[in-house]
């Protein structure tokens, strides 16, 4: 017998990390395309709409593929968990419904006139369609992220028999760690979508790209990411102090802390095993995850061991958040010495470049590990200490379940290198004849 | 708070609503998408042109219906969901195939351009398959026998043929010279093969469904909408007529089998509706039964009846942008 369960959490990561990887780009790429569009129309400058033009296929191509996984994930809650619905749906319903009818209709409509208009359309309303394809973009992200938040710090609501039922959807939709887990999410989207511009514009200039474009995007990017960087830090910061007020199973679980102790050091890196429930091979800094957590050198973090039972698988969770948190300090780092270069030489060297190169998809990678930590770190709930997961699973049999695990991994390991693949192309195709391409301009209107 | 009643009513009607609104507008390029050939480059493109801005927002009318069935029955959505696993499935299938074809295809190196154009198409045709088979299976009510297997794979072609109907008659609309001609000609068998369609499900489906046999033939307002399949009949023999007078003059009334179309298309969705009403999931759960909490709902009435004439202004707004005759695509 196939484990359904097993298979159909398998089945839902994998479709949920593919997904998240398109958003976390489209998000904030929006707003990069409103900013390069804004410049144009402020500064009639072409290098702006070459900017926009080559940035905004790629925006098209990222947002494609997050549509079809984001169907694919719509449909997933009636196929593999029933239960998620039937018991949460009258919270979570109207939360995705609103996102259904307030964000999705507005992005994909104004993205056809965004993408396919510029002809058609005054300047001005074109840019007005970018701008709300941003604006969709984000207020997607407000309502998903509300539902997540809200289950992991529920409020507002009642329960009877097992079902959720609404109280106050301002508390439901301003949950406590709302807030918190917005913006981290807003940033980690800016952090992103900066590296990529960064990286595949430093890739055009080490392709000898000597058009102005890709100089200007570079900079731009790399500003945003020198911005954006230490802040992510600061609202990380923020987010862990209020996930220690309401989730402690999951911050003991990130810095492996097992017995409840005062003045707990800080891990750099360890091995924790849950059988023997302790750690390996500890790398530590005396007393720090106490003043980080609580601000005090001898503050008490409370252990695994109180939450038995209770507590997430604790490898996943300790180690995703070290990669999440190493990728952030490198980011601060990359951003911080590239951007400082530049202001010194207007060039940046091509070690520097290549390093950016290397960190195109940096962001994708510090955003999962970081997602894992939050979603494995709510485990074994879906509902934080209310509901299990298991209580929700399909009745599907696990063949089936199976069949379509493996259809989905095919096609998700495909598309993702096609996307890859397809991002250099674009940037070796715009080094040798794109840009020379020149829009003549025509009483006001783009031919 | 509403009464759950009233609720009940308003959330179905919504998502009829979205589901007719989906069928005719990703019906259209679903159509598009089958009719693609393999070959013809320059008319790939012009095909793909006629659609490009308007895909996207056609497939949220699906999310939509599905998002509704989620949020207003959740009980008939988990039953629904769980009984078509497999052909939900290969719908996403096709539809992740056919979206991110489109646009690789112009991105990608020109070599795989080809190879994208049959994604698209497979996609398109898995994608319409699918739905048809789903809709099979629902009217017989998800029984699992031979006979219904092959009734739901008969109902996967003849959605396949609706929506190559109503792409032929998109193209006919939106594009001029050997396209428009073709189109003619693939409009005139698609509205054969639907024909066919349409009269085997209104004969097999009041045979093996008791329920529906009485909803039609049983009751005295049946006497008042037993004129509804004649008339979808005759727009049939009428949609012929305008398309042999099409070849002769493409471009007088080219709109005219488009129209025709959606009319065909609202009757039998209103059949289909007549037919299973009050029941979501047919003989077992009525939308009375299957709502969710009525305070919830009316939660979510107040963006809808704010939000949804919003959307359909806009959608009009990005019509009328694009409209006339299908240009160039290029990203600017």
């Amino acid at each position: 017998m196939l484990d359904t369960l097993l298979l159909s959490r398998i089945q839902f990561a994998a479709n949920i990390s593919f997904h998240i990887l398109f958003p976390t780009i489209t998000i904030a790429l929006a707003w990069f395309l409103v900013f390069f569009k804004f410049r144009y129309d402020r500064t009639g400058e072409q290098v702006w709409l070459r900017a926009y033009r080559f940035w905004v296929k790629i925006f098209a191509l990222t947002f494609a593929l997050g549509v079809v996984s984001g169907i694919t994930m719509s449909f997933q809650f009636g196929t593999n968990w029933p239960g998620f619905m039937e018991r949460i749906g009258n919270i979570a319903g109207p939360l995705l419904g609103y996102e259904v009818l307030t964000a999705f209709f507005m992005e994909a409509t104004f993205l056809g006139i965004m993408l396919f208009g510029m002809k058609r359309v005054s300047p001005r309303l074109h840019t007005f369609s970018t701008l709300i394809v941003a604006v969709g973009t984000t207020l997607s992200a407000f309502w998903i992220l509300s539902l997540n938040s809200w289950l992991q710090t529920p409020t507002g609501y009642t329960l009877v028999d097992g079902v959720f039922y609404p109280q106050s959807w301002f508390e439901i939709i301003f949950n406590p760690s709302f807030g918190y887990r917005f913006s981290h999410m807003l940033l980690a989207s800016g952090l992103t979508a900066s590296f990529l511009v960064a990286g595949i514009s430093a890739y055009r200039l080490l392709k000898n790209d000597h058009k102005h474009a890709p100089k200007l995007t570079l900079k731009v990017a790399l500003s945003v990411a020198a911005l954006l960087a230490p802040l992510q830090m600061f609202v990380g910061d923020l987010h862990g102090l209020n996930t220690f007020e309401h989730q402690p199973q999951k911050v003991a679980a990130m810095e492996g802390v097992w017995e409840t102790e005062q003045g707990a050091p800080l891990l750099l890196f360890a091995i924790p095993d849950e059988t023997a429930r302790t750690n390996h091979f500890e790398v530590a800094i005396p007393n720090l995850a106490s003043l980080i957590l609580t601000h005090e050198l001898d503050g008490e973090i409370k252990g695994l061991n109180e939450f038995k039972g209770e507590h997430p698988p604790v490898k996943p969770v300790f180690f995703g958040f070290r990669i999440m948190v190493g990728i952030g300090v490198l980011m601060i780092l990359v951003a911080a010495v590239a951007r400082y270069t530049l202001w010194r030489r207007s060039t940046l060297p091509d070690w520097q470049l290549k390093i950016l190169v290397a960190m195109t998809f940096s962001g994708w990678i510090a955003t999962l590990a970081g997602w894992y930590v939050t979603e494995i770190g709510r485990q074994p709930f879906m509902v934080n200490g209310l509901v299990k997961i298991e209580e929700l699973v399909t009745s599907v049999p696990g063949e089936h379940v199976l069949l379509t695990l493996v259809g989905y991994l095919t096609v998700y390991a495909v598309l993702l290198t096609a996307y890859i693949k397809t991002l250099f192309y674009t940037a070796r195709n715009a080094v040798e004849v794109e840009e020379y391409q020149t829009t003549p301009v025509q009483g006001g209107q783009y031919v | 708070m509403y009464s759950a009643d009233y609720l009940a009513l308003f959330y179905s009607a919504l998502m009829a609503l979205a589901i007719i609104v989906y069928a005719v507008l990703d019906g259209y390029d679903l159509g598009v998408g089958i009719l693609l050939p393999g070959k013809n480059k320059p008319a790939a493109d012009t095909m793909i042109a006629s659609i490009g801005p308007f895909w996207d927002a056609n497939e949220t009318w699906l999310v939509l219906a599905v998002g509704l069935a989620l949020i207003a029955f959740p009980t008939a959505h988990s039953i629904i969901l769980q009984a078509l696993y497999l052909p939900i499935a290969f719908m996403l299938l096709g539809l992740i195939l056919r979206g991110v074809a489109f646009d690789f295809r112009a991105k990608a190196k020109t070599r795989y351009r080809e190879t994208w154009d049959r994604c698209f198409k497979l996609g398109s045709l898995i994608t319409a398959f699918s739905q048809g088979y789903m809709l099979g299976l629902y009217v017989m009510s998800f029984e699992h026998s031979l006979a219904s297997h092959l009734f739901a794979a008969l109902s996967g072609v003849g959605v396949i043929a609706a929506y190559t109907l109503i792409g032929a008659a998109w193209l006919i609309m939106k594009c001029e010279g050997e396209i428009q001609n073709s189109a003619i000609r693939w409009c005139r068998v698609s509205n054969l093969i639907a024909l066919l369609g349409v009269l085997a499900v209104s004969v097999v489906n009041p045979l093996i469904n008791t329920y529906v046999q009485t909803r039609w033939f049983g009751t005295e307002i049946s006497l008042l909408l037993l004129p509804l399949p004649l008339i979808c009949m005759v727009l049939f023999v009428l949609q012929d007529r305008v398309l042999v007078k099409l070849k002769h003059t493409p471009n007088q009334g080219c709109w005219l089998p488009f129209a025709i179309t959606v009319v065909i298309f609202l009757l039998c969705f209103f059949g289909l509706l007549y037919s299973f009403f009050p029941y979501v999931v047919p003989g077992e759960l009525t939308i009375y039964k299957a709502l969710a909490d009525p305070s919830a709902l009316t939660f979510m009435l107040y963006g809808v009846v704010l939000v949804v004439p919003a959307i359909i202004g806009y959608t009009l707004f990005s019509y009328r942008v694009f409209w006339g005759k299908t240009q160039d695509l290029s990203y600017y």
